[in-house]
């Protein structure tokens, strides 16, 4: 129905500006495709602050954790008083602030993966947070971000210009893993993607872009007005979620709703990227409830939200989640957890073999951790995006979107 | 050598003495230049400043463009009694990052402090107060970078000082970075941005933020090399060796690539790890945070032999070291052409001519890399005043705002939120994470998403919606609200996009009707409103429907001659310079 709809609106646009720019006849040519070779889209999403793994993903069959944890600690799963963690594979749970992300796991759809992370290790976020987005480990001089490698590598069909929609971030500046020279939005919403003036100085700063040049500034303007148009025909003050998605009130949820609806207006979007903040949890961070818990509340509730939103689309869509590293596996003195090193993610898409927590348990007894104190590596990230890319979006050069990652396909978790 | 540059200066007072009396030929075949005068002025406007404000192209005129440009290589003999006035409204660009840091300390380490004291709870709002009040450093940091480039009499300088501080980049948001930042800035470039290279290369590797942005801090001798002095060390440095595992090239190899020779200057992995053991032990005395400046540790240098660009260091030396390493590449043929190259490409055009860098290049090796001969040479060659170059370079976000602010003649904003413009216009200051900074280029800054936040951005000022910029300080505001359209386009035409523009633009804006869009707008230009008059119910209507609750600033209405303002600051016209 939505597409239909925009596909309507999107041939009206061109009828009046009389001028068929390329993207557009991309994007009405998308509509007439069989559903499985519609466009694929990667969303990433980043927990900045380093997010606790340990009380997300919660050991509760390893005895150790209870140990190193006495007062934040998520309680095992079964009866007693409280919030519990929910059980997923009699070994591992879901924090309780997670559950709604339990359905996920149980259509199969969800796959969280434990003690994966960078190989560097850095505890700083600054560090961590570069190396995850230039996707380049302990490599400093890496000047734009894997995600838009992945763009270059990926490349568009050759009768077509990319869409100005294909990727776009949901953030005031350009994140570091979008950074590069394929082109790429970053908005804090939708509603900002818009010429803010009324209509006839709009008309006119158009006509000022349609003057004869075809010069690079021309150009830029040309194509602003038509992707304008073009998200105005998705309507965004009007889209109202599919039944059941209920988006929680906070702006981590707004930027998921946009994207759910960038994605369902076909407006040519294959990545997008959003960022969610206050994992940075030193002091007093709780346990089955308290600080923590109010964080992952939400980031649950919203990705439910989206994941539900999105219905029968999330056959063509793919999340993942991060953040720079893990935090330690022992408690400090504040009631909280200081920088750590492997971390936990979340692939979530119906191409997704989910129902099961990946990657393999190094096991918390003292000999077992990094460095004596943090939850060691078994799984590299690239090892996932590799996977991700290569899988659900196609791309085939993977050395040029992970240089000196040796990484093989032998090796991968099996995600999809 | 020396006589170059004084055969450069004479010819360049002798062309200015006669430069506003008609040219003669000889003048002419001397230096052959494609502009007319005014356009000179007006491209020298835009490329040795943020752009004219209201007077400023018959200023140049009457001063005479060789003269006029002369006078701003000479930033040191122009008095600047309003920027003097203007640094009094911040007084953290005067404090040491030890005063900044005892004023505003990070949160953590006062946590930290609390915790010791045994005081675990440290208040949530008390915390909340610690991080806005340390954050409050960079609204200011930022905020004078915009109002310096707006109102500074010196603008060249002011020219250099961006393109040093972008070619020498640093992130704000490393760690607690932010403190070194006026230290940076005044101490380490804005002194040498017209000195010699080798200078400015030294004062930035001894700099805390450089330092600590490319790792240097953390760079000690590998375990097993000799280091300069073991005999007693300190317990503070063992439990730093203890802490750090040994070599960090980072610094070292974007000194060469992105510093000096170029990622094609001719060195080797092997020339980068040497690089990097030549400056071990140049780091920052404690405190961590804040820090007393740079300090030379012995005992992290690596003493054995290096070898660097087939030069051999020799055994047994500290810091002399580093030293010889900063020489031999401030030196180097490669180090000459990189930065010429790259001042070329600010100030003439993307692609600069293989002749021109080379004429740039031979001035920096025969002068010993001195900066300002090099500016001279590349804005008083013929290819600066080309047909081709003129008009031919994209502004940068930074260049956008601050020539807009000039060209209203806008009080300066002393407040982080023009700052804040900039970066939503995506261009942090002091904000690229990166190493290799913002792009000089045109490309980059032309996409989808910036063109239509540079649009809003002419319409919110036009609207009065920026700090400082009011269209009616706009000295010739009342003067064109009393005139014709036609008159008014004039006046803007002239204000905001050097007087010149395309048929097709200067129809736009007369008439609100472009052949080639049949639905243009049919409203008069002649009415003068004010920015904030009421739209026709239809349009607010259109307005609302078109809004998203939650997204910032809502739509402005303009008509008149602030709706032609809004247009030429949104014009393509006004995204060069």
């Amino acid at each position: 129905m939505q597409r239909r709809v925009f596909l309507r609106d999107g041939a009206l646009a061109l009828l009046t500006i009389g001028l068929s720019p390329s993207f557009l006849r991309r994007t009405v040519f998308a509509q007439s495709l069989p559903q499985g070779q519609k466009g694929k889209v990667l969303v990433c999403l980043f927990q900045r602050g380093a997010a606790d793994a340990l009380n997300m993903v919660v050991p509760f069959g390893e005895r150790a954790y209870y140990a190193l944890r006495p007062t934040i600690a998520i309680p095992a799963p079964g009866r007693g008083d409280g919030p519990r963690g929910v059980d997923l594979d009699g070994f591992f749970a879901l924090h309780p602030s997670l559950a709604p992300l339990v359905p996920l796991y149980k259509r199969g759809i969800l796959a969280p993966i434990q003690a994966v992370g960078s190989p560097s290790s850095t505890r700083s976020h600054f560090d961590a947070q570069d190396y995850m987005e230039s996707g380049t480990p302990d490599v400093k001089s890496t000047h734009d971000g894997w995600l838009n490698r992945l763009l270059a590598v990926r490349g568009t069909c050759e009768a077509c210009a990319p869409s100005p929609f294909r990727a776009v971030s949901m953030t005031p500046q350009m994140p570091r893993m979008l950074e590069g020279p394929e082109p790429v939005i970053a908005m804090s919403s939708l509603g900002e993607f818009s010429v803010r003036t009324s209509g006839a100085s709009v008309d006119r700063l158009e006509a000022l872009y349609r003057s004869g040049s075809t010069d690079l500034v021309h150009g830029a303007g040309r194509d602003m007005f038509e992707a304008v148009r073009m998200l105005r025909a998705a309507d965004p003050s009007r889209y109202a979620a599919a039944p059941g998605a209920d988006y929680p009130r906070s702006p981590f949820a707004l930027h998921l709703k946009e994207i759910a609806q960038l994605i369902k207006a076909n407006v040519g979007l294959e990545v997008a990227f959003a960022d969610v903040g206050g994992w940075d949890t030193h002091v007093n961070q709780g346990g089955a409830s308290g600080a923590l818990a109010a964080r992952l509340d939400d980031f649950s509730r919203s990705l439910a939200a989206f994941v539900t939103d999105l219905g029968d689309r999330m056959e063509d869509v793919v999340i993942v989640t991060m953040s720079e590293f893990g935090r330690m596996a022992r408690q400090n003195g504040t009631g909280g957890t200081d920088h750590g090193h492997a971390g936990a993610m979340f692939v979530i898409g119906g191409s997704v073999r989910g129902g099961k927590v990946l990657g393999r348990w190094p096991g918390l007894q003292p000999e077992q951790l990094y460095e004596g104190r943090d939850l060691a590596l078994t799984t590299d990230f690239r090892s996932v995006f590799a996977e991700v890319v290569s899988r659900h979006m196609g791309a085939a050069t993977l050395d040029r979107i992970f240089p000196g990652f040796a990484g093989e396909p032998s090796g991968w978790l099996g995600i999809l | 050598m020396r006589m170059q540059v004084l055969r450069t200066t004479l010819l360049a007072m002798m062309l200015s003495a006669c430069a506003s009396a008609p040219r003669t030929s000889a003048e002419a075949r001397a230096n052959p230049r494609e502009l007319s005068s005014r356009e000179q002025a007006l491209h020298v406007l835009n490329r040795l400043s943020f752009g004219p404000r209201p007077g400023d192209v018959d200023r140049v005129l009457a001063t005479g463009v060789d003269r006029w440009i002369d006078r701003q290589l000479q930033p040191e003999r122009i008095p600047d009694p309003a920027l003097d006035a203007l640094l009094k409204a911040y007084p953290v660009l005067r404090m040491s990052a030890n005063e900044l840091a005892e004023e505003f300390p990070p949160p953590g380490a006062a946590l930290r402090q609390a915790r010791q004291r045994g005081d675990t709870a440290l208040a949530k709002g008390k915390r909340v107060e610690l991080a806005r009040a340390s954050r409050s450093i960079v609204g200011e940091i930022t905020s004078a970078r915009v109002a310096r480039a707006s109102v500074s009499e010196r603008q060249l300088q002011e020219v250099m000082t961006d393109f040093w501080l972008n070619h020498f980049t640093v992130f704000v948001g490393k760690g607690q970075l932010r403190y070194t930042l006026p230290d940076y800035e005044r101490e380490s470039i804005r002194p040498f941005v017209f000195g010699r290279f080798r200078d400015l290369l030294g004062a930035v590797a001894r700099s805390p933020a450089m330092l600590q942005y490319l790792d240097n801090v953390q760079s000690v001798a590998d375990s097993g090399r000799r280091v300069s002095e073991s005999r007693r060390v300190a317990r503070r440095d063992r439990q730093a060796r203890s802490r750090q595992r040994g070599l960090n090239e980072n610094y070292a190899r974007e000194l060469l690539e992105l510093h000096t020779l170029g990622v094609d200057g001719g060195y080797t992995q092997q020339d980068v790890i040497d690089v990097a053991r030549a400056l071990t032990g140049w780091t920052v005395g404690p405190p961590r945070i804040g820090t007393q400046g740079f300090v030379f540790n012995p005992a992290a240098h690596d003493a054995e032999e290096k070898l660097v660009l087939g030069h051999r260091l020799p055994a047994g030396r500290g810091i002399e070291d580093g030293e010889e390493v900063l020489d031999i590449l401030a030196r180097h043929p490669s180090t000459a052409r990189f930065i010429s190259r790259k001042l070329a490409i600010r100030f003439v055009s993307d692609a600069p001519s293989d002749e021109l860098v080379d004429l740039a290049a031979d001035v920096f090796r025969r002068s010993d890399g001195d900066i300002r001969e090099v500016v001279r040479a590349i804005v008083t060659s013929s290819e600066f005043f080309s047909r081709a170059a003129y008009r031919a370079k994209v502004k940068s976000p930074f260049e956008v705002v601050v020539s807009a602010l000039r060209a209203v003649d806008a009080r300066p904003d002393t407040t982080p939120r023009t700052a804040a413009v900039v970066a939503q216009l995506g261009q942090p200051i002091y904000g690229h994470q990166a190493p290799n900074g913002w792009p000089e280029t045109s490309e980059p800054w032309m996409n989808t998403g910036a063109i239509l936040s540079r649009i809003n951005f002419g319409l919110a000022l036009a609207a009065g919606r920026v700090p400082g910029a009011s269209l009616r300080q706009w000295p010739a505001f009342d003067t064109l609200s009393r005139r014709s359209a036609k008159e008014q386009v004039a006046g803007v035409v002239e204000a905001f996009l050097g007087g010149v523009v395309s048929a097709e633009t200067r129809d736009v804006l007369e008439s609100g009707v472009n052949p080639l869009l049949a639905r243009a707008g049919t409203d008069s230009t002649f009415a003068i409103m004010e920015p904030d008059s009421v739209a026709s119910a239809s349009s607010a209507a259109r307005e609302r429907r078109r809004r998203v609750a939650g997204t910032a600033g809502a739509p402005v209405r303009l008509s008149g001659l602030s709706q032609t303002v809004g247009l030429a600051l949104g014009s393509p016209e006004f995204q060069r310079r």
